[in-house]
Parts: C-alpha cells; structure tokens; sequence
C-alpha cells in the first residue's frame, strides 16, 4: 500500500506537469486515481482504455454469445479499446459495421432480441443521435411493450464522450441528459479504469439496455492498479469519495476529478471539508445517497460539463430541494457548461472547470 | 431477354444469369480505354470508358413481377406449382377467411367506439399467407403492422389477438400498446411497434444472432411496407443485411400507397426491389396477390439464406384496398374507382379460391359454412374479450426494468396514495384489483 500511494503521488505530479505543459489541451483537471479496490487479489496498472479492452475480453471469453461491433472496431478502434480482441476471438465477433449509428443500435437490438449479448460501440458520443430513435423507441421501451417477452436487456451501447481539450462542436457533448428522460434505459459514466470495468461489466450483464459513456480524455491520462479478476460495481449506486461537512459536491465522468480538486482547494484555502460524491449512474440514480448527503451538510453543489438548461443537474437539484428543503441552508448552485454548443477555441472558458466550481462553494458557503 | 421471362426468373441460376446480363447490358457499347481494363479503385471493380454515360432509373429493365397463377385461379406453368397438400391448401384459405373476417367485424367495432383504433389487412393477405406457409414456425418474424395473417396462420389464436385489441387482463402485452400492436414469444413473432423502419436492422441482427449458433437452420423475417422503406433505418438494414452476410429475408409490402402518399410520391426509382442488386441482396419482386407465388418466393428464399448465410429481398406488389386505419377515409385521396378494380379483379382470396375450386377442394357450400364459422369465432371471442377487465393499473409501472428501481417504488406508491384518496375520479372498477 505505501508503495502504491508514493507511486500515485508520481504519477499525480507527473499528470500535472503534464497538463501544465499542454495548458489548451487538457488543462482543466488532474486525475485522482482510485484508492480502494472493489475487490481482493492481483492487480496491474492500465489506463481507462486498457480496462474497458480488459473487461470486453473477459465477456468475450466467458459468453460464447458476446459480440462487439461498430465503426472501425475491427482494428482495435480509434480509441484502441477493442485492441487485439480481433485477433482473439474471431472476425464473426469482434467487427466493423458499415458507417450508420441507426442500424448499430438496431442491430445490436436484434442481436439482443435473439438472445445474443450485444457490445455496441458508437465512436463518439456526438454521433449517438442518429441512433436516438432506436435507443428512446426501440431498445428502452422493448421489456415494457411486450409485456415482458422480449427485452433488449442483453445490449450494451458504449460511447465516448465528454470534453477532450480540442473535440469542437462534435468530439465533446456529454449527452446523458438526453437519456436520462428515457424510462426503461440505464445510463452509466465511469470516472476511472476500476469504475470503468466494473461498471462496463455489470452493464454487459445488466438485464436493461445500458448506455455507457466512457468520458475520452481518461482513456490514456487515467490510469491506477486496476484488478485482474472479474468483478462487477452496482449499477444505480453513487460512491461516496470524500467525507466531509460544509457541502455537498455530486458530479459525474471528469467532472469527479475537477470536484475532488475542488474540494482539496477548500480544505487548503477555507479550512472545510465537503462530501464527494461520484453520482455513476445517471439513470436510475441514486437518490438516496445524494440526499443523504445534503441533509448531512446542507449544501449542494452540482457539476456537469453539458449546458445547464435541461442538463441533468436540474433534476438532481429538483429532488434535492424537494427532499431537504428544511434542511437547505444555501440554493443548490449548479456549475456547467454554458448553453451554446462546445466551442472549439473557447473550451477553456466554456468547461465548468475548479476555478468556477470553486467560486460557487464560496458562494454556497458563505449564503 | 432472361429478364423477361418472369417464370424462370425465380430459380437462382436463372437469376444470377439475368444479373450478370443486367450488368453487362448496360454498359456503354464504347471502345474501352485500356481494352477494357478493370480500375484498381478500392471501392469498385469496373472497367474504364472513354464515353460519358449517367444512369438513371431507366437504364435497367424493370425488375419482373413473378407470377404462378391468373386471376382466374388457373397455373400459368405447371414447373411453378408448388406441391402443397390440400390440408395445407384449405388451412392457408381458411386463414385468409378468418383474417378478413376479423379485420371486417374490428374494424365496425372500432366504429362502433368499442376499440380505439384498427388497421386491417385488406387486399393483402396472400403475401400473409404465402410467406407465412413457406417459413418454418422455428423462423423469427419481425412485423411492421399489417402482417396478421402471419400470426394467424403460425397458430395465434383470433381470441389472443382480440384480447391485444382490447388491452384487456388477458392480453400478453399487458395493455399497454395500440391495437394491432401484436406480439408472440411463443410463436417467435416480435412484438410490434409503432415506429417504422425500425425493425428491419433488427431483424438483420437477429439473424446475425442466428447464423452463429451452431448448426443453425432457423432464418429471420422483415416485413414492411413501401412508405417505411423510405426510412434510414431500410437502407441501414439492406447493408448490414449484405455486408455481414445474415440469413435474413426482408419483405416489402409495396401496396401502392403510404396513407395518402403514393408510391409516385414516395420514390422515383423502380420501386424498392431495384434497391436490392445495388445494395447487394438477392432480389425478387413478385406478385403479392398470388399466393403461391408469394409461397414460392418466400420458400426459395429460406432455402438460400438458410443455406448461404446471405440475405433476399422479396418485393410483393399489392393494393392497400382499405383505409390506412380506422383514423383514414381513404377517398380523400384515391377514386372510388381505383379501389373497385383491386377488389374484384386482384383480389388474393377470389385467385386462391378459384384455384381450390378448380382442384375440387372446395365449393360454394364449405366456403358458405367456413364463412360463418369465422365470423362468429370473431364475435363470440369479441364479446368474451368485452367482459374481461383491464389489468391492474399498476402494470402501468411494471416491465419499465427488469427490477423496478426505488425512484419508481415510490412513484409506484404515490399514485397508490392518491387513489386510495380519490377512487371515483378513475376507472378502477373496470381494471383487476389486488
């Protein structure tokens, strides 16, 4: 263990050097890596990429049904996560599709439908949409509609999202709001390699269609002791990552990282300590353990890359109020990107970053 | 020209003949630079020319429309009919009886304001019956809507699918869907869904799903309609169909119109089958009256995907001759006359009765009695179906997931609250209780 954390504290000032060196790039957070295990036994270091490739070789291996498919997946993808499970497993179960986000979700529907696990990959987030119709219409609603004969329970579709330093108006949405107003759908954003394998996996095995957004600028500057075996995290559980009085920080993806960041400058330069909280599940969500929280400390803050109006903050803030209204002793702040669409030369000043989170705890705190 | 012999045009030799010929006769009779040296594009094998020549939708022939029958019921070529016993024969009739018997008595009903909403089945249920009689029940079937002869004819029963329409406690689909919106597990029929188009990339991965079982020898099944081939999601489906090679048979009911939109209106081309060669599917286009040409079709179909591991394009050319549903008055945009022809001269029913009477299997006296038989099976289950209460209001939030999440408990037990307080203001008496 003293090992590990002296080796996280290089990996830190290493991360920061450089993110001070490329300041346009990605300069927005540092990555906090995970302390705890979700499980005993052997680890080994991999980045976000690595362990999202770790847990589809484990599907792969013990569902003879699994099958990953999408745009240049066949190669190893453009982000390599799929890297050498080609040559693994066989071109009848890792391949490329055409170039058609409709007919992958589609697809990976039917695959579902005949009792096959499905592990759809869109290449971006920002090209989900096409796809909207057969994920709101078709895959969602398909256990309900039925009555529960069929389900498109086995389908999986994962996307890259999320602020990337230069992804412009097409290569940085962070969509989740958009599903999450989808009843019958399960929309999951991990904030590191053991979340994400943990979560991808209960996602592949979750009998919901999932939606897992995979934030991109973590798939290589991420990276901790992830473990070898086979574990799942629950899905529609929030962790708690730091514990504390003053406040209440709930955010989600990259966001974790600016809040934890965020919560260090207030210990640092206020003297108080604030609860973290990883929300991972967008939908369902945690209810439980967010108010929890707030009815602790009071306060509420709430961070998402995607603009405010409509963005999910608004409906963690609305229950929030409704469930610890007398307990409420400053407005629930909400720090986000702004409503216009992700600029290309302005992200420094679009992104939610920990300056501006840091000023709304100001504000939260001295209300 | 193999192209127009439409008879020959069905057996798969002949048609990879006529497609090579439908390749080569289009190209410009030009010298060819190079002696026609084949271009090393990576996105095409073809050859060079020197002259400039567009293409456009009349330089093929038209796709035929294969045929084994007159309207008279009479074979046209004796190698075309199929070997079909006549308890085969007879079931396949009687189920095209009973299904326009039932789709006349719901349609009144929902007149009538006893259902809420219907879509018959009128003037096609040859393409029903013949694709449904050449499949192996084992086939997963993907639907658009207008496919009910398929249930029926794969065993459903006409009291399970008066119960869809009535969304009552007997129906598998709990009530929650639009009449019409039919599903089966039990008989590999995917529940229907509103959406158009939808289903047809499905179903192209659910015959992925297929072809890698081992041993498999189960196909997949699409239906549509002209209108919902119009959608991304056809040309989605058409080359994931192709490129990953699935046994998958995508039918299209081109019926003439998309509610009040014409074909004329829908697309410029040679309506949908054309899109098949170029997509690289196995097509054919065949008349959807003609029941046994419809069998046929769909027969080689199934023996080839199954076998090849490669997908078919069936075109079936039909008549909308109803309303597009119940919400519908058809004459607000087609004549009255259009209409007559289609029911008395193409009528799928009067083609397959003839050629039964002509087989001395049937007369007017069975079909007066069968007749009878399938209209008060309609209105005895329709009256059953009316005395059955709806499901308890609180299927309204089950199946949403696979368990039920605590947001939607408390949900669940909120409106639970709130009719304990105000029961008069809803319909509870009409729904089970706990």
């Amino acid at each position: 263990m003293t090992s590990l954390s002296t080796k996280s504290i290089v990996f830190h000032k290493l991360i920061r050097n450089v993110n001070n060196y490329a300041k346009r790039m990605s300069s927005h957070f540092i990555y906090y890596p995970d302390k705890e295990r979700p499980v005993d036994g052997e680890t080994t270091k991999m980045n976000m990429m690595q362990a999202i490739n770790n847990a589809m070789d484990i599907t792969l291996k013990n569902n003879p049904t699994a099958v990953l498919f999408g745009e240049d997946v066949a190669f190893g993808g453009v982000f390599r996560c799929a890297l050498g499970l080609q040559e693994k497993y066989g071109k009848d179960r890792v391949f490329n599709t055409p170039l058609c986000e409709q007919g992958i979700a589609g697809f990976g529907i039917g695959l579902a439908t005949a009792g096959a696990t499905a592990i759809a990959e869109i290449q971006f987030a920002d090209y989900i949409f096409p796809a909207f119709d057969q994920i709101v219409n078709e895959a969602a609603k398909a256990r309900y509609r039925s009555g529960g004969e069929y389900d498109s329970g086995a389908l999986t579709v994962r996307a890259p999202c999320s602020a990337v330093g230069h992804g412009g108006l097409y290569h940085s949405q962070s969509p989740e709001a958009f599903f999450a107003h989808v009843p019958g759908l399960r929309v999951v954003v991990p904030r590191g390699p053991i979340a994400a394998k943990g979560l991808l996996l209960a996602c592949i095995r979750e009998r919901d269609p999932c939606v897992f957004l995979e934030p991109k600028i973590l798939y290589r500057s991420a990276a901790e002791e992830v473990p070898v075996e086979d574990y799942t995290l629950p899905l529609g559980k929030a962790q708690t990552l730091r514990v504390g009085a003053a406040a209440t920080l709930v955010g989600w993806g990259t966001q974790v990282h600016v809040l934890l960041e965020v919560a260090d400058m207030a210990r640092d330069k206020l003297g108080v300590s604030c609860d973290v909280i990883d929300l991972q599940s967008i939908l369902p969500w945690d209810e439980e353990t967010v108010c929890n929280s707030v009815k602790k400390t009071g306060r509420c803050l709430i961070s998402h890359e995607a603009p405010l109006t409509s963005g999910f903050g608004a409906e963690l803030a609305a229950t929030v109020q409704e469930e610890c209204f007398l307990h409420l002793e400053a407005p629930i702040a909400r720090v986000t990107g702004w409503d216009a669409p992700f600029p290309h030369v302005f992200e420094p000043f679009y992104l939610p970053d920990k300056w501006r989170c840091y000023q709304a705890l100001i504000q939260l705190i001295n209300y | 020209m193999a192209l127009k012999t439409g008879a020959s045009f069905v057996k798969l030799n002949a048609f990879r003949r006529a497609a090579r010929l439908l390749s080569t006769r289009t190209r410009p009779e030009t010298a060819q630079n190079g002696g026609g040296k084949i271009a090393e594009f990576p996105g095409a094998r073809a050859p060079y020319v020197s002259e400039m020549k567009f293409f456009n939708e009349t330089s093929y022939e038209p796709i035929p429309i294969y045929r084994v029958m007159d309207n008279n019921g009479q074979i046209i070529d004796k190698n075309e009919e199929p070997n079909l016993d006549k308890a085969t024969l007879i079931n396949m009739y009687k189920t095209m009886v009973q299904l326009s018997h039932m789709d006349k008595i719901l349609y009144e009903s929902q007149r009538q304001g006893r259902i809420s909403f219907y879509m018959t089945n009128y003037g096609e249920e040859g393409i029903h019956i013949g694709s449904a009689s050449a499949l192996s029940p084992k086939d997963l079937v993907f639907s658009q809507y207008r496919e009910v002869g398929v249930f029926l004819y794969r065993g459903m029963t006409v009291t399970e699918l008066v119960n869809q329409c009535y969304g009552n406690c007997e129906d598998p689909g709990k009530g929650r869907q639009m009449p019409v919106h039919y599903g089966s597990k039990h008989h590999n029929m995917v529940t229907i869904s509103s959406p158009l188009g939808t289903q047809m990339p499905q179903a192209v991965g659910a015959a992925y799903a297929y072809k890698r079982v081992p041993n498999n020898d189960r196909c997949v099944i699409c239906y549509f309609g002209d209108g919902a081939a119009s959608e991304g999601d056809a040309h989605a489906a058409f080359n994931f169909a192709a490129t990953l090679d699935c046994p998958v048979i995508m039918l299209c009911r081109n019926n003439g119109y998309a509610i009040s939109t014409p074909t004329s209106e829908q697309y410029r081309g040679d309506g949908i089958a054309s899109r098949g060669p170029a997509l690289g599917l196995h097509t054919l286009r065949v008349d959807g009256t003609d029941t046994l040409a419809v069998h046929n079709a769909v027969k080689r179909a199934r023996d080839f995907t199954v076998a090849n591991n490669k997908p078919v394009l069936i075109e079936a050319m039909a008549y909308r001759v109803g309303h597009h549903s119940t919400s519908d008055d058809s004459s607000a945009y087609r004549s009255v006359e259009e209409i007559q022809k289609w029911t008395k001269d193409e009528s799928p029913l009067q083609k397959f009765k003839l050629y039964l009477e002509h087989k001395g299997y049937w007369d007017a006296e069975t079909e007066k009695a069968w007749s009878k038989e399938a209209r008060d099976t309609v209105v005895r289950t329709m009256q059953e179906a009316e005395k059955k209460k709806k499901p308890n209001w609180k299927e309204m939030l089950e199946d949403v997931y696979y368990e039920m999440p605590p947001r939607l408990q408390k949900q669940m037990k909120q409106m639970e609250e709130h009719l304990k307080k105000y029961p008069e203001h809803y319909p509870l008496n009409q729904h089970e209780s706990d």
